[in-house]
């Protein structure tokens, strides 16, 4: 473990949506570096305005998703040697989310999203029940668990280009979430959920395309929930429940 | 832009239409080995109940299926909203379902 006795370059976006620009940075490169490694002496070391964000470094809080070389990723779990092109890192915030500054997004909108799809459990029993078991084993249990991994990074909504032509569509995270609850046998919401994952912005909007399968730094797969969500919906259709 | 019903009557058209091009392709194919005349075709097809009901669902799931499409293309992509876009996607529908309309009644009932 040591240097590489080289250096990084480090093209950052700064400003914010009324203008923003590249500034360049040339970083010593270590060992086991990560880009939020690179970013952290940036801002240690060349330049103390360099707004980010970050809390835990480990990839559980979902707080330091940047868009690194053109791809959205947690930074804390990104190894520079795997992604730098040449010897260039560019480093930018999250698209389809206003820039507060620098690589700090506004994710308002992303959370605003989450409670109007409804995506928070409704309980169905009070203290004095006893608590409910619920069946690991059981098919609702097993898409639900599939896809409760979701730790709120932002990644998927800025890998959707259905979010970026229609900024109403819900994305991938809150139909997620949504959908896990769908499938928990505990919750009481489920009528009220459909119609809210149907609506204006609803589950119809996904076209499938992926982009948030293949970056979800927690390798879940929000299509594949929406997906299911779209089935409930036809079959509410069919039954006329929509 | 998408409500659940237009999404509903996109896949359902849809699955009506996929049979049908099966059913169309393979008769095409079948059809004309050995050769083919206009006349011939227009023999087998004028007055007949069968082909007017195929194509004449397939057009109108063909308008359907067309128009919806093309509602969420110019949503995401032409950034028409409101009136504009209820015009576009009836505007397309309706068409589409008077030249499909036109080619039935020419082929089956002219």
């Amino acid at each position: 473990m040591g240097d590489r006795s080289n250096s990084i370059r480090v093209k950052v976006s700064r400003g914010d949506d009324r203008g923003r620009h590249f500034d360049e940075f040339d970083v010593p490169a270590l060992e086991s570096q990560t880009v939020l490694d690179v970013v952290t002496w940036i801002q240690r070391n060349a330049d103390p305005s360099l707004s980010y964000r970050f809390a835990c470094r480990v990839g559980m809080c979902g707080s330091c998703a940047m868009t690194v070389n053109g791809k959205p990723r947690w930074t804390c779990r990104t190894h520079v040697s795997k992604v730098l092109q040449g010897d260039t890192l560019t480093i930018e915030p999250l698209r389809n989310l206003p820039v507060v500054k620098d690589l700090a997004t506004d994710m308002s909108e992303f959370f605003d999203k989450w409670t109007s799809a409804e995506s928070r459990f409704v309980p169905t029993k009070t203290r004095e029940d006893a608590i409910e078991i619920v069946q690991p084993a059981t098919k609702e249990r097993i898409e639900a668990d599939a896809a409760i991994e979701c730790i709120n990074c932002g990644v998927c909504y800025a890998s959707c280009d259905a979010v970026e032509l229609n900024p109403d569509y819900l994305g991938p995270a809150a139909l997620n979430r949504a959908w896990t609850l769908q499938n928990d046998v505990r919750d009481g919401g489920k009528n009220s959920r459909l119609r809210a994952v149907t609506g204006e912005g609803g589950c119809q909007n996904c076209h499938s395309q992926q982009g948030c399968v293949q970056h979800c730094p927690n390798t879940l797969n929000p299509t594949r929930s929406i997906a299911g969500l779209k089935r409930l919906a036809t079959r509410a259709v069919f039954k006329r429940e929509l | 832009m998408l409500s659940i019903r237009l999404y509903f009557l996109q896949r359902l058209s849809a699955l009506i239409m996929a049979p049908l091009v099966i059913l169309h392709l393979g008769v095409m194919i079948y059809a004309i080995q050995g050769g083919l005349s206009s006349e011939e075709i227009l023999g087998r097809t004028q007055g007949s109940l069968f082909w007017a009901v195929v194509y004449g669902l397939f057009v109108a799931s063909v308008s359907v299926h067309g128009a919806i499409g093309l509602r969420s293309i110019a949503y995401e992509w032409g950034r028409i909203r409101g009136f504009s876009l209820s015009l576009l996607s009836w505007g397309f529908c309706l068409l589409t379902f008077f030249l499909g309309g036109r080619a039935v009644y020419a082929v089956v009932f002219a």
